[in-house]
């Protein structure tokens, strides 16, 4: 089992007892030095971990809001930008109408008439 | 590794390979289900394309390089179209998510099969006979004229080429509002269950306009929400208990005789957790992405993040047995939360005498365990190992610092290549493994 911990701080020589205590839980549990790297990475993820913002993303899948100004707008900007900003992954929060639709994007809706390849 | 036939160790070797091997894989052709019938004599999958492909078992005389016959195309066709609910907004995608058979009564078989929404009920049929000599039309099918015909005659039934009919019997619609992630057939083979996020119904396999729930865990303010169901199943041989998992790995079995409403479990399974190890991660990496019952119906298993664990349906409070399918990814958690494989739900099954228990990994490893010598084995389903009857090599991860010849490191391994559904044969030890847009069979040596 890999002992690295990467991205802490090092200890200063004043190291308090708490802060002695956190680096041994961190030495201890992988789980824990990994959860760590990602509160560093994203310190604004929230205070609920798999809570409800999670499952509600999930009970969301699928669902696509559609403004055709949005869409209108987003057309004339990709004539002169290359790309829109994406929306940070990691994040965790999909703001609706936040994600702006081109052209590119919108999947073309069509049913599979194409056979199977695993029938070929 | 013990395992149906007596408590030898098998050697699995390669038997078929089906699907494109171009490295360009089209979403629609990724396998999303693989689920033998009853006798073994069938295997079907489902794809993310809403295809269905079957294959048939035919005997060894027609290949003698095979050592127990190959699986050949029987059937394929289009089960689920994609769709888009104006009135909600929401694309629906139509990727088969689960086919479970039914247990085979005539010559006909029948299959269900599941997207996010809708459930089919499929009949697939033979027809070697044709009907030849009719009054009414002539042989190419024009309508004769009735003033014409002067005499009759019996039309006689002529042999055929075979042909395989796919058609859909039932469509069960519009009872879920969250996305169906579980259906089940029971053992009265009357009736079935299906499982949303929130909630599960009862189905009559006749009756398509009306469905019954069972359960229903959807707080009153979305904003109290929990936990959702991840995975159900009806008991093989009490037809009247049923379990479902949740995302916070705790398993619920009802009992439909002591309410209408399920809602009230009659036995809860949870492992206690230690609160001094709890992380960010400890509740995602424990929710169930699949439970199945033993063949026996003694026990029960359960496949979280990084675990398979055998459940006795008479202990509540532990599980009996928690096999370890890839421990070495608890030190990686930060990344996988980042690029979604935290989220990647892995099923796991029974071989036939519930001695074994089979379950994927990355890197399109998978892993079986033995239950009786507590062996384990990681295998690999690749091109490079796809020569007939050629035994597979174990693979090893090397998780310290030193890499041994023939061990992959941890960082080497291929997240994009997740092997998330396999199956086994009810009888025999033969195995269907799903990578990605790739179906591989295995066999064992000995005969």
């Amino acid at each position: 089992m890999s002992e690295e911990i990467e991205g802490t701080k090092p200890a200063t020589e004043e190291a308090t007892h708490e802060e002695q205590e956190e680096m041994d839980d961190k030495i201890i549990s992988p789980e824990k030095a990994e959860e760590v790297k990602l509160k560093a990475r994203y310190p604004h993820l929230g205070a609920k971990p798999g809570g409800s913002d999670l499952l509600r993303k999930r009970l969301q899948k699928g669902q696509k809001y559609f403004d055709s100004g949005d869409y209108n707008m987003a057309k004339a900007k990709v004539k002169n930008k290359q790309q829109l900003p994406a929306v940070t992954q990691a994040e965790k929060a999909e703001i609706t109408g936040d994600h702006i639709p081109t052209p590119q994007d919108i999947p073309q809706r069509k049913p599979s008439i194409v056979a199977s390849k695993l029938a070929g | 590794m013990a395992g149906v036939a007596s408590g030898n160790d098998f050697q699995w070797c390669f038997s078929q390979v089906k699907g494109a091997i171009d490295e360009d894989v089209a979403e629609a052709d990724i396998i999303s289900t693989v689920e033998f019938n009853h006798s073994g004599e069938l295997l079907a999958t489902g794809d993310k394309g809403g295809r269905v492909v079957i294959f048939q078992h035919e005997e060894e005389c027609k290949n003698r390089l095979q050592l127990r016959g190959e699986y050949n195309v029987y059937s394929t066709f289009q089960s689920h179209e994609p769709e888009f609910d104006y009135l909600k907004s929401l694309e629906i995608e139509e990727k088969i998510n689960k086919i479970r058979w039914l247990p085979q009564q005539n010559s006909a078989h029948f299959l269900l099969s599941t997207n996010d929404k809708t459930i089919k009920l499929w009949k697939i049929s033979e027809r070697d006979k044709r009907a030849e000599g009719y009054n009414l039309k002539d042989e190419n099918g024009r309508l004769r004229d009735p003033f014409r015909i002067t005499s009759l005659r019996v039309p006689v039934l002529m042999p055929m080429d075979l042909m395989v009919e796919a058609s859909p019997r039932r469509v069960f619609a519009n009872a879920h509002t969250y996305h169906i992630n579980s259906i089940s057939v029971n053992s009265d083979h009357e009736t079935y269950l299906s499982a949303d996020d929130l909630r599960i119904n009862l189905w009559h396999l006749e009756i398509t306009d009306r469905s019954f729930n069972i359960v229903d865990i959807k707080p009153a303010n979305m904003e109290e929400l929990t936990e959702v169901i991840t995975a159900a199943e009806c008991h093989p041989n009490q037809c009247n208990v049923f379990v479902y998992s949740s995302s916070k790995g705790t398993i619920r079995l009802c009992d439909m005789r002591a309410a209408a409403l399920c809602d009230r479990h009659t036995k809860f399974f949870e492992e206690p957790e230690d609160p001094s190890s709890r992380s960010f991660f400890s509740e995602i990496i424990s929710s169930i992405s699949d439970v199945k019952f033993s063949h026996s119906g003694r026990y029960m298993m359960t496949r979280d993040y990084l675990s398979v664990k055998v459940w006795d349906l008479n202990m509540e409070n532990r599980p009996v047995e928690t096999y370890q399918v890839h421990e070495y990814l608890r030190s990686k958690l930060c990344s996988l939360y980042e690029n979604d494989c935290i989220f990647d739900k892995f099923e796991c099954c029974w071989n036939g005498s519930d001695s074994a228990i089979m379950t994927g990994s990355y890197n399109n490893f998978f892993r079986m365990f033995d239950r009786n010598t507590r062996k384990d084995i990681t295998l690999e389903a690749s091109r490079e190992s796809s020569k007939p009857r050629a035994t597979l090599k174990p693979r090893k991860v090397s998780t310290g610092g030193k890499r041994k010849k023939d061990e992959i490191s941890v960082d080497s391994l291929d997240f994009n290549k997740k092997i998330l559904h396999t199956a086994w044969h009810p009888k025999e030890n033969v195995i269907a493994v799903a990578a990605t847009n790739n179906l591989y069979i295995f066999q064992d040596k000995i005969n």
